[in-house]
């Protein structure tokens, strides 16, 4: 019997003739916070849309808590790419937050009052109290991606897939989501990260999955986070200071 | 006057206010999709599913004209995903093709129609403009009974289309099946359409479709709030448009329609309480009057002070 609250076997993706994502293998311990790290265009992206069936997979198997995503749907959680929904909707923090909760309230009823104090209560947990009653589109971006992850609070998953929550945050809100990430995991839940930048993995996450196209390494950061492997996984247009900067070259042919 | 009191025309003006807060909801969906303008393809695509239906029957039997708008319509939107998915068209040029196509075909048969023996008495040119007037109880009963079950199928399933237009992805994770709310959202916008070509024309459709949705996005922030705004000036849109064409023989109703949701829509552009332009300018000016730096308030009196 596995452990693994997710199972990844011989997944492929493509998009039109583009296959973005090919042979890609591994499998998640519960209680862990993996950060997935590539370049652009690598399908860090796309690896979550395809585990979670929002794109097409050529081939391969998934397997959440032993089972299918479609029976265990209940216990994931996702945080779209802040990106992906038009801010601009009629909507306040509160409304959306409370979207996470439909799932529970169950389709064709109406929320209580009890729902929307548990998204107050998550809003809260965001620092985003005095927000609930503002409008989506006069929030700040990070304020927004901190309604995302309130959002994804309350749906009270056991397993989250978060892309890019990190990109373009000011320091308190990256605070605010890697604090909340951190008792998600002391809380015995899983959480896999696309993440952009490859300075805070060490001190960010346990777990890394470095990849292009397919999985180039996969393991506890202190393992598999190796100058090697980035550069195999960056094709080696990066270079890795030890305690700097990275320094990004042109790619040559 | 006199006609507003008769029992057939209370009954039509219900009607059309029915089919136009259905419209009004329906259009919204539409409006959050960014699909305003498919309403305006599928109602054109209707045209010639009315016209082969009588044809084939010979005669103007509502439920017949109504489910071959259906089919028509439908093969329309079938066409425009098809053109989209298949081909490097985008779905704007296809929309516009499908629109020109259907519409030409149907104003064709429509001709050939009008020709024939009996044709002209067919009353068929109605359904370019709409004639509210013309609508008997059985097509009153019908588009009422329909136009309900539009309005009641938004209401009950207020926070799945909610979720739906904001962010499907999710919805998704959560359960909801995308593809059945996208079928049913076609569905409920060609039945708002079919019902509406008697009474407000298949070229003129669209506009109650379309309008109440943007009129109503100046007044409110609030999804409900906006769909409920969106229903009501539907509604009025058509209760009032019906009014006024009925007090002239032979006047069409989808232009009247037009023209009454049209100066919702003028009136909400410049004062909706939310992004009308006068408010916001207003607005604008009692910001700048707050933020005017105290030292030029305090210069200003003294000077006055001085001149004194």
């Amino acid at each position: 019997m596995t452990s693994h609250v997710l199972q990844v076997e011989n997944v492929a993706a493509s998009y039109r003739k583009n296959t973005v994502l090919q042979n890609v293998s591994f499998q998640v311990k519960p209680g862990t916070l993996t950060a997935i790290v590539g370049p652009n265009g690598a399908g860090k992206s796309t690896l979550l849309k395809t585990l979670l069936d929002l794109h097409p997979k050529l081939s391969g198997h998934v397997q959440f808590f032993g089972s299918s995503y479609q029976k265990m749907k209940r216990k994931v959680g996702y945080v779209p790419q802040r990106g992906s929904v038009d801010w601009d909707f009629p909507a306040d923090a509160l409304d959306v937050v409370m979207m996470g909760l439909y799932g529970q309230i169950g389709w064709l009823r109406w929320p209580s009052r009890r729902h929307r104090e548990l998204a107050l209560e998550a809003l809260d947990k965001m620092g985003m109290a005095d927000y609930s009653k503002r409008q989506i589109s006069q929030l700040s971006g990070g304020q927004q991606q901190r309604v995302f992850l309130a959002r994804a609070l309350v749906q009270n998953a056991d397993l989250y897939f978060m892309d890019e929550p990190l990109a373009g945050v000011d320091a308190a809100t990256e605070r605010a989501i890697m604090r909340i990430l951190n008792e998600l995991k002391q809380s015995g839940k899983t959480v896999l990260v696309v993440h952009h930048d490859l300075q805070t993995v060490e001190d960010y996450f346990d777990h890394v999955l470095l990849l292009n196209g397919t999985v180039i390494d996969h393991g506890e950061t202190k393992q598999a986070f190796t100058q090697e492997n980035i550069a195999r996984t960056y094709g080696g247009a990066l270079q890795w200071m030890k305690g700097e900067a990275f320094y990004a070259h042109p790619a040559r042919k | 006057m006199h006609i507003l009191l008769g029992s057939n025309t209370q009954w039509v003006l219900l009607s059309t206010l029915a089919l136009g807060m259905a419209a009004g909801l329906v259009g919204c969906l539409s409006y959050w999709k960014r699909q305003s303008l498919m309403s305006d393809a599928l109602s054109h695509a209707a045209l010639p599913g009315i016209v082969i239906a009588f044809m084939l029957l010979g005669q103007k039997d509502i439920y017949v004209l109504i489910i071959g708008a259906a089919i028509s319509a439908l093969l329309g939107a079938f066409f425009i995903q098809w053109i989209r998915s298949a081909t490097r068209i985008s779905e704007d040029t296809a929309m516009g093709i499908v629109l020109s196509v259907f519409f030409g075909l149907g104003i064709m048969l429509l001709t050939i129609v009008n020709r024939t023996v009996g044709g002209n008495q067919s009353g068929l040119d109605t359904f370019i403009f709409g004639q509210a007037a013309a609508m008997v109880r059985k097509d009153v009963r019908m588009m009422t009974m329909l136009a309900i079950i539009v309005i009641a199928l938004v209401t009950f399933l207020f926070k799945e289309w909610k979720i739906f237009l904001f962010d499907p992805g999710f919805a998704k994770g959560m359960g909801l099946s995308i593809r059945s709310m996208n079928v049913l959202y076609l569905g409920m916008l060609v039945v708002t359409i079919v019902i509406g070509i008697q009474a407000a024309g298949v070229i003129l459709m669209a506009a109650l479709l379309i309008i109440p949705p943007v009129s109503a996005r100046y007044w409110t922030e609030s999804f409900k709030r906006m769909m409920m705004l969106s229903a009501l000036f539907g509604g009025a849109a058509g209760a009032i448009g019906t009014i006024v064409s009925v007090l002239g023989k032979g006047w069409p109703t989808g232009p009247f329609i037009v023209v009454v949701s049209s100066m919702i829509f003028v009136f909400s552009l410049f004062f909706g309480a939310k992004k009308g332009i006068v408010t916001e300018m207003l607005q604008q000016r009692a910001r700048k009057r707050q933020n005017e730096p105290a030292w030029s308030v305090a210069a200003s009196s003294t000077l006055k002070e001085g001149n004194q």
